[in-house]
This record gives structure tokens, C-alpha cells and sequence, in this order.
């Protein structure tokens, strides 16, 4: 179906995106890859005035590391990130890059796109709770960066004002001998994760010495899963301890009934992620290579 | 979300220069076109199919600077500038493509609405990876449904015309 008409202006830089989207009124949207935008428009769910294409800015799709921290631009599509060495570097990142969406959506969605929809069940806000990334915008009073799980304040709200975008995410190198898993259940590709989870270790012999949990479709936000983390930091990580996390991340969930499935299905997918998560995550502390990506088939 | 719908002959167009299998064309189009109806109505290329409303199905998938992409769900606009590929683009003086070939001989089709989509992803994966596993060449067309075949006789085409693409 077509969306209702709009104009379209194609932003040359932040500046000028900024200033479209402060000057055009209640009307106008940002576009980057299109792939939530355009599908809401196509089936009428969303009508705008004006669409300002962000697509075209120059600089705003890099992926680079140093200083002991990574920096993508908001404009990095889901496909270039999968292939990025941060994803070779990290694996949690190359779980979540490969497991969003199919390959032809990840070709156009970008990672600013998916952060400022808002929507609990995208992926990026989640792993990147785990990986404590701040979200960098800019808007007509200026920059700013907020901690991810600081930036969605509710169900498709985030914390961007009128004429804010986001220009790119921020994150720590993790430590040496870190490492994480990003899990998740879907349908099929082409579907929103049930439930993901992304768990992010640092261990220290078979002591858990810190630890970051995050849980995604799981409630009306993203959820950064602090009394999960409670339970397993600083403690030798036995079967028992593994399960009273899991149970303390399910606590911490509130899933909506969906076509996805019923709150009691989700927590039982949700205590079988974090289990899951947590045990390939320590393998890759070990050095061993474990491939996972959102589970479907 | 409140907003009240602006009459489409306010608007202004849009300019665009897409090249779609090697030939540029130029175009005004109204900022809401879709590249697909780009490709099928402007261009009269009707080898790209629409399946679905919700960007699902992937009968719509072309290659755009080489990557697969569900045209359905990208606006000719933002295509401005780009080179698209599409299912007419395979076959070359005459000559199926080696995916085309294999797909008619392992019966990787049967009302091959899918077909044009599955061949342009084929295609992505096989650009990408010349010797794919079958778990891989399943994820390959993981964006592509197919409600007749069951997807076995597709695997095949697609690890036939690998092996077929090897050897040219
Ligand atoms: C079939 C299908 C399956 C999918 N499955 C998954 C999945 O499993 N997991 C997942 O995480 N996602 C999934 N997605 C969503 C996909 O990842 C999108 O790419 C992403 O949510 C939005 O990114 P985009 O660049 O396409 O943004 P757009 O659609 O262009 O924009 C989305 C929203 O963000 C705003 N926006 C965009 N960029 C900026 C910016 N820089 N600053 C401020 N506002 C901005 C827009 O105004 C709009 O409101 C799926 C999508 C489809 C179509
Ligand atoms: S027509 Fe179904 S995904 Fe494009
Ligand atoms: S052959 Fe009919 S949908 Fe695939």
C-alpha cells in the first residue's frame, strides 16, 4: 500500500536536519533506513507532513574504536555492523547484528533508527544496556549524551526533544577477557524476537567479577536486569546461583500478551535465555568460539 | 499522528537518477513512491513482485549497490543516485543465469511468485560466499517466503547453481 503523501527534504548535515525537523512542525518524522518508519506509513498506522531524509549525511555512519571505547554513527546499517571488526572484537554485538530482522532489512536499518524507535522488542537498546552505552544526540539546544537504558522512558518514547536526532552510540571497550551473548527466540527471520536476553561477563577464575544483564520484549521498555546482576556478582557461578539469577530476571519482566505469545510463555523464555546466556557467555570468557544468533528454526 | 493528510498535487516532486541493470534513467516522482512501484510502473519492469503489506515476504527483493533489499520498504527518493539489480538483470545475451537454470531444473519453483526474490537473494549469498553450507544458504534466503515449494527443491537450485557459478 502507499502511505499518504508527504514532503521530503534531504538533510546535508546535522545542522540542517536539525533545523527541518525544529522548523516543519508536529508533522515532520526523521527517516534513516525506513525499515520501522516506511512500514507504519505504508499501512496507515502513522501519517506525516514531511519525512527529512537523513540517509544522505556525511559522517554519521562510522564505525571506529579507540581511547578504550567504541563509536558507530547513527546512520551504520545492521548489515555493515555485522561485518564491522567491533563485531569481530565483541560477539555480543555480531549475536545481536546477525539475529536482527532478515538479511534484506538489515541492509537498510541503521542502529540510530532502531535506538530512537523506542520499541522494546528492537534489539539494539537491549544488547547495548549490556555493553553501558551512551546514546549521543543533538538538537537545537545543543549536544548531549544519555546512558542507553536512560533513553527509551516508555513503550515507542524516548527522551529525544523536538529537532533532536541521535547522531551516533558510545560504548567502553570491554575488559580483557569479557565477554557476552546475545540470545533471543523468533518465529522466522522477518519477526521480532519473543524475548531476547543479553548477558555481558567479566569472570575472574570461576567467579563471576562483574556482570551486566539486559532483557528485551520483555516489558514496555527495555530492561536493564539489576536484580539479576545482584545475584551473580562476586559469586563462584554455580548451577544454583545461575538459576536464582534467572529467576530474579524473570522478577524483573512484565511481558505483554501479544500474537507473540502469552506473559507466562515469554517468562518461561526469558529464565531459559538468561540460563542460556549466561553459559555461553562463560564459555567465550574461557576462549572457546561459540556461534549463536537468535534462535528460529 | 494528528496531522491531517496533505493533497498529493501540493506536493512537490521529486528528481531522481536510479540506474537499474545498467541503463540510468531519470525521473519526477512523488516523495511517497516506493521503489517497487518505481520499478513497476514507472519503469514498467514487472519481473519485481509486491507479496505482502508488512515487509515480510521478500517477493519484492532487488539488489541495490549490490545488496539485497526489500524495495517495498525504501523510497525511489532515497534509491536516488543508486545502481538496482533486478530479476530481468540476470539473464545476460539470452543466456539464463546459472540460478535461473538450476531453479527450472530442481523445480525450485511451482507459481513462482516468490521466485524474482528468492533469485535476487540467491544471488547476494552466492556474491558474497561461492561454496555456502545449507545452513547458510538457508539463512540466506531467511527473508524470502515461498507458500509452495517448502523450500527443499529451492536449496537445491541454490547449491546447484553454486557449484555451477564455481566452475565458470
Ligand atoms: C520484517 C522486519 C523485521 C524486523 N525485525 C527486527 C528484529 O528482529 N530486531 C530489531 O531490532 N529490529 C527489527 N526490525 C526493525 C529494524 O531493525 C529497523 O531497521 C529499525 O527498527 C529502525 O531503523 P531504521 O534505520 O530503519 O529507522 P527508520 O524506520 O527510518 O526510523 C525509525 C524511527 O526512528 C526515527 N529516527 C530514525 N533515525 C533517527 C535518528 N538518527 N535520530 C532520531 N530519530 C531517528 C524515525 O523518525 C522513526 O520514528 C525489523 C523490521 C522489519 C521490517
Ligand atoms: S512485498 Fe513483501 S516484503 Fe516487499
Ligand atoms: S513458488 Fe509459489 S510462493 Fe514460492
Amino acid at each position: 500500500m502507499y502511505p499518504a503523501p508527504f514532503n521530503y527534504h534531504r538533510a546535508g548535515s546535522v545542522a540542517e536536519a536539525i533545523s527541518l525537523l525544529s522548523n516543519l512542525g508536529d508533522g515532520v518524522r526523521a527517516l534513516a533506513g525506513g525499515q520501522s518508519l516506511l512500514v507504519l506509513l505504508k499501512a496507515r498506522f502513522d501519517t506525516v507532513t514531511d519525512l527529512v531524509d537523513l540517509g544522505r549525511i556525511r559522517g554519521l555512519d562510522g564505525i571506529e574504536a579507540g581511547n578504550g571505547e567504541y563509536r558507530i554513527g547513527a546512520l551504520a546499517t545492521h548489515a555493515r555492523l555485522a561485518r564491522s571488526p567491533v563485531a569481530e572484537a565483541i560477539p555480543i554485538f555480531q549475536d545481536a547484528a546477525n539475529g536482527i530482522a532478515d538479511n534484506q532489512v538489515r541492509s537498510r536499518g541503521t542502529i540510530g533508527g532502531n535506538v530512537s524507535s523506542g520499541d522494546p522488542s528492537c534489539d539494539w537498546p537491549t544488547l547495548l544496556i549490556a555493553l553501558d552505552a551512551q546514546v549521543h544526540c543533538e538538537g537545537p539546544d545543543g549536544k548531549r549524551a544519555v546512558p542507553v537504558n536512560e533513553f527509551v522512558e516508555d513503550l515507542y518514547l524516548t527522551v529525544l526533544g523536538d529537532g533532536e536526532i541521535v547522531t551516533g552510540i558510545s560504548f567502553p571497550a570491554p575488559e580483557k577477557g569479557a565477554a557476552g551473548a546475545y540470545v533471543g527466540f523468533k518465529r522466522c527471520a522477518p519477526a521480532y524476537p519473543t524475548t531476547s536476553v543479553g548477558v555481558q561477563l567479566t569472570m575472574d577464575g570461576d567467579d563471576c567479577k562483574d556482570v551486566r544483564v539486559s532483557l528485551g520484549s520483555s516489558g514496555l521498555t527495555p530492561i536493564h536486569a539489576t536484580g539479576a546482576e545482584a545475584e551473580l556478582r562476586g559469586k563462584l557461578l554455580t548451577d544454583d546461583v545461575i538459576v536464582r539469577a534467572a529467576d530474579a530476571a524473570v522478577a524483573e519482566s512484565d511481558p505483554i500478551d501479544d500474537q507473540r505469545g502469552t506473559p507466562e510463555f515469554k517468562q518461561l523464555l526469558i529464565n531459559t535465555l538468561v540460563k542460556r546466556g549466561i553459559g555461553v557467555a562463560r564459555r567465550r570468557c574461557a576462549g572457546e568460539q561459540v556461534e549463536v544468533s537468535h534462535e528460529y528454526y | 499522528m494528528s496531522t491531517t493528510e496533505t493533497a498529493a498535487q501540493d506536493i512537490p516532486k521529486v528528481a531522481v537518477e536510479i540506474t537499474v541493470n545498467g541503463q540510468s534513467y531519470r525521473r519526477e516522482v512523488e516523495p511517497r513512491t516506493l521503489l517497487v512501484q518505481f520499478i513497476r510502473e514507472e519503469l514498467r519492469l514487472t519481473g519485481t513482485h509486491i507479496g505482502c503489506d508488512t515487509t515480510y515476504c521478500g517477493a519484492c527483493t532487488i539488489l541495490l549497490d549490490g545488496e539485497p533489499v526489500k524495495s517495498c520498504t525504501m523510497l525511489a527518493a532515497q534509491a536516488d543516485g543508486g545502481e538496482v539489480l533486478t530479476v530481468e538483470g540476470l539473464e545476460k545475451d539470452g543466456e539464463l543465469h546459472p540460478l535461473q537454470t538450476a531453479f527450472s531444473e530442481h523445480h525450485g519453483l511451482q507459481c513462482g511468485y516468490c521466485t524474482p526474490g528468492m533469485l535476487m537473494s540467491s544471488l547476494a549469498l552466492l556474491q558474497n560466499n561461492a561454496s555456502p553450507t545449507e545452513k547458510q544458504i538457508r539463512k540466506g534466503i531467511q527473508g524470502n517466503l515461498c507458500r509452495c515449494t517448502g523450500y527443499h527443491n529451492i536449496f537445491k537450485a541454490i547449491e546447484a547453481a553454486a557449484a555451477e557459478m564455481r566452475e565458470d
